[in-house]
Order: C-alpha cells, then structure tokens, then sequence
C-alpha cells in the first residue's frame, strides 16, 4: 500500500548502512533529584529496529526522552546521525516520536489530516502555511499507516488502535530517518499488534528508516526487532534477541524467571512468589 | 440610537472586542487557562491605580502591568514545585489588593475606578477606538499565523518540544496576547468581566462545531454579536453596557447548552 507514495525519503536522505544513528555514551539521567539512569552505554546503526526493555519504572520512557532532548543527561551525552549539542530546528525534523500512550480528548477540534499536520510543521518555515506539497505527503503518510479513509474524521473520535497510527503517521511525515516510540502496540489486540509491527518492518524496509520502540511485550518484539537492550536504570544487556531473551541477564532485570520456549512468560516457582 | 457619535463608536468597539476576544478565547478553552484568564485580568486593577495616581494613562499602566503578570505566570508554570493555582491567586489577590489600597489614598480617583472595573464604551475617543483597532487587529493576526503552532502545542506539548517548535516563547505569547487583550476590552466590559468575553462566546463555539477553523470564526462572530446584542439592549434599556454583552453571551451560551443537549 506505500508503493510509489514515499517521496523525499528517497536513497539520498539515507544513512549510509553501518553508520551510527543513535549514539547513547555513559549517559547518567537524574529526575526530581533521584538517579534513574545510571551509565547507559549502545549504538543503534542506521536501518535497524531495536527493541527497548526493562521492567516498570526502569527509565525507558527517560531514556527515550533525553535521546529526544527533552531531558539533558547529568552526564555523558547522545550522538545523533554523528552530531552531538543542541539538534533545534532543521535537524530535529529527522527524528520522529510516538510518545507512551496519552489520552486524546474526544472533543479535540482537529481532523486526523490536521493532527498528522503537525508532524511537519518543522518543514514550513517560521509562519509557513502547508502546500499542496505538504497535504500530499500527510496523506501518502495516512496511506502509508493504512487509515487514509480516516483523515476527515475527528482525531478524538477514532479507536485507541486507528489513533496510534495518525500518531505514527504524524511521525513519519516530515522525511523522518530515526522513530522513536514508546510501547505503541499497547492497547492493540494481537491481529492489530501484529499488523502494526508489520507496518514498522515495512517502513523500516521502504524509508530506511531506524526504529527504537519500547514495548513490554518481550515475546512480540524479540520476534520482531533486530536487537534488543534490556536496562533497569543501568544496561543488562544488548544483542540479538534470541540471546538476549535467554540471557541471565535479562532475568535479573526483571528478577524473574521467563518461560519463551512456551511463548509465554511465566514466573516460576522458587524465586520467593506466591501464587500455586 | 447610531445618530449619536458616541454610540457608533461604541458599537464598533463592542464588535472589534467581542471578535478579538472571541478569538483568543477558543485558546483559552482548548488549553484550559480559564483561571490564568481571570488572574491576568483582575490583577489589571494594580496597574490601573499605578497610573491613575501617577497621572499616565491608566491602560497603559494596566498593559505593562498585566503584561508583567502575565509572563510571571509563564514563569511560575514551568515550575513544577509550584502549585499553578495558588500562585496565580497569589498573582491577583496581590495586584488587587494594591489597587485597592491605592485607590484609598485618594477618594477622588472612585469614579474612575468603577468606569475599569465595569467598563465604560460610551465615553471612548476615537484616537482610543484607533489604538483598539490596532492592538485587536495585532492579536488576531498572531494567533492566524500561529494557529497550526498553537494546536500542536495543545495536541501534545512534549511531541512538539521533541520536534523542536519554540513551546515556552508560544506559550509565553499566548498570556502575553490574553494581557492584550485585557487592556483591549477594558473599556468595553471592565476588567472584572472581560473573563467573560474570553470564555464564554468560545465555549458556545465548541457545542456547535467540533472543528478549529469553525470554532474560532464561530467564537469570534459570537463575540461581535453578544457585543452588538448587550450594547443596544443596554440602550433601549438603560442599563450597564458592559453587564449587558456579559449576560448576552451568557443567555447564548445556555441557550446552546439546552439546543444541543450537552449540558
Ligand atoms: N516527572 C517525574 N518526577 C519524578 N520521578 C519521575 C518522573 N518521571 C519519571 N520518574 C521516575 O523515573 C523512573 C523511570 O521512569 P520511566 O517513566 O522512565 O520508566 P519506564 O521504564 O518508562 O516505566 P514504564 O514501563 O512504567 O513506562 C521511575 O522510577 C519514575 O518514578
Ligand atoms: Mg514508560
């Protein structure tokens, strides 16, 4: 359904494959006085899709933050497509973000056309107007995330799934090379999860695009992502999912035990837990 | 009652105020700053009286004051170890009270002071009338070129700092249009009602149309019209003009309620 309508994004604007489009160097985060990121140390290379995990409260939504620049790091810093410092402007046009799933009013006066809009407002110029040109790769972008018979519709009146989808069009619409989500399938039955990582392994393929998602379905995203890092306040590990799913390390994250052979996870006996 | 001068200069006001303040007010609504809208305009009175006693026009003491206010309040609101409520209670119990203490040192100043707190259109010049039409003209263009901004920001203020729009310098110019639009609409209803034209012609807009283009035309025409519609009936009547337009808009405003059974 993309086929012919990605423009912009074209060989050009890629990164070279191998190059470093996230750089994460000994990143130290604070909140509110506390240390919740201790020395987080990865690369994503360019065209990858990796795959952010930790339990609840282990600094993913942080981490993702400060690689937006929303949060400065108390110490270390972050690396995008090679350049470190301030990224306003021109250069944050790149970078897309879904945030963790906020509540749209219902009563938001903005079609979903208007809400995916937004997502290029960095490419108008300081009082620019959108032109043909802009609404016409909003709506090649509606196509793409496959809700282009929704763009007239009110953004509040559409489903929690239909929603997240404006929102990754809204990301992908203004020649975006890295996206960044967090946890975007949930809330998603599993057909619609499924579909929506489809649609990323598609993107990913089609624009070239580098993707970092959080997500707390660790059986779907390691089937899905090409490396997974698992933090909890500091890094655990870093691989392929397969060996990080695996790993110890993963387990004394979570301090838990997994069961994926069965394709599901199961806390096991022994580890001091009650229930059976 | 246009054969009298006075008269079409207040009806000219009454429309420019009613669509500015419609305007500004579907803002006002969408981001919820209802009470940063009565802490800007009751803290007014301060800078009200500062000029009144020192012998400057009262509007533009009552500007530079509100303007003050107003992007104390933006300060205030980044922080988050502070409550937004009370400090903007704060911002305007304090402002009052100081006009109020000021006015006492001179009883002479009485009059004036009931002319800004309820308004007085009648007596408005046309040089006054000039610079309204001006200062009007100045916050709606703003708010035209920074619509698409502006909603951004409403939508998702973190999705927009992320994609680097300049969030706190709109957010500041927002409470710093709201000021504005205060002094703009002083004489017209009174710093004490001028919430009112702010609020109310927006919230009708929002029960008839779901659409921010609509809303906003709809808020603005509203506001001229509860302009036009207060002023004659405080003719015909003989009543306050400023409380007048307020209770248009208000009987419009429950009217709507009722029609589209929302309420
Ligand atoms: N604004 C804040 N004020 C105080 N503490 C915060 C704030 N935001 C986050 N934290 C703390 O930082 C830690 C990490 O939060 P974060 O939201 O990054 O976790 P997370 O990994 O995204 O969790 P989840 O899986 O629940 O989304 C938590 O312990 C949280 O309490
Ligand atoms: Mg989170």
């Amino acid at each position: 359904m993309s086929d012919g309508s990605i423009i912009e994004t074209d060989a050009a604007n890629r990164p070279a494959p191998g190059t470093t489009v996230v750089g994460v160097r000994n990143v130290c985060v604070d909140v509110a006085g506390r240390s919740v990121l201790r020395d987080i140390t990865f690369d994503v290379p360019a065209g990858q899709f990796v795959g952010l995990v930790g339990p609840n409260g282990a600094g993913k939504t942080t981490l993702l933050k400060t690689i937006l620049g929303l949060i400065e790091p108390k110490f270390g810093h972050i690396e995008l497509f090679g350049s470190s410092g301030p990224r306003r402007g021109r250069e944050a046009h790149s970078v897309g973000y879904v945030p963790q799933r906020h509540a749209i009013d219902r009563n938001f006066p903005a079609t979903v056309r208007d809400v995916v809009m937004m997502g290029r407002l960095c490419c108008l110029g300081p009082i620019g107007r959108p032109r043909r040109a802009d609404w016409k790769q909003v709506d090649d972008m509606l196509d793409t995330v496959g809700i282009a018979d929704l763009r007239a519709r009110n953004i509040g009146q559409l489903s929690g799934g239909e929603q997240r989808r404006a929102m990754l069009a809204q990301a992908l619409c203004a020649s975006t090379r890295l996206l960044v989500l967090d946890e975007p399938t949930i809330g998603l039955d599993l057909p619609a999860e499924h579909d929506f990582y489809s649609l990323l392994r598609q993107l990913q393929a089609d624009l070239g695009l580098t993707i970092v998602a959080v997500s707390h379905d660790l059986v779907a995203l390691a089937g899905e992502a090409d490396a997974l890092i698992c933090i909890n306040g500091h890094m655990h590990i870093h691989g392929n999912p397969d060996d990080v799913v695996h790993s110890h390390a993963i387990r004394e994250a979570y301090s838990c035990e997994f069961n994926f052979l069965a394709g599901e996870l199961a806390l096991h006996e022994g580890g001091g837990d009650h229930d059976h | 009652m246009l054969e009298f001068a006075f008269m079409q200069r207040a009806l000219l006001a009454a429309i420019l105020v009613g669509a500015v303040c419609g305007t500004l007010g579907f803002f006002i609504i969408l981001r919820r700053l209802a009470f940063i809208g009565v802490g800007i305009s009751h803290s007014a009175i301060g800078g009200v009286a500062i000029g009144l006693l020192l012998g400057i026009d009262p509007l533009i003491t009552a500007g530079i004051f509100a303007i003050a206010v107003a992007l104390g309040i933006a300060v205030v609101r980044k922080r988050a170890d502070l409550s937004e409520d009370a400090v903007i209670g704060v911002f305007f119990s304090g402002s009052m009270a100081l006009g109020i203490v000021l006015f006492s040192m001179n009883h002479g100043y009485q009059q004036d002071l009931f002319g800004y707190l309820f308004g007085n259109v009648l007596a408005l010049s046309t040089t006054e009338l000039w610079l309204l039409a001006g200062a009007g003209l100045v916050v709606v263009a703003t708010i035209v070129l920074a619509l698409r901004e502006m909603l951004f920001i409403a939508f998702d203020e973190e999705v927009a700092r992320a994609y680097g729009r300049p969030v706190d310098l709109l957010n500041s110019l927002l409470l710093v249009l709201v000021a504005v639009t205060v002094i703009i609409g002083v004489r017209l209803v009174g710093v004490l009602l001028i919430e009112a034209l702010l609020v109310v012609p927006a919230a009708t807009a929002a029960l008839w149309t779901n659409n921010f283009r609509s809303q906003i035309v709809l808020s603005a025409g509203l506001g001229s019209a509860c302009g036009v519609a207060g002023l004659a009936g405080a003719y015909w009547l003989d009543i306050a003009a400023g409380g007048s337009i307020v209770l248009a808009a208000v009987i419009l405003f429950f009217s709507s309620v009722l029609i589209r059974g929302r309420g």
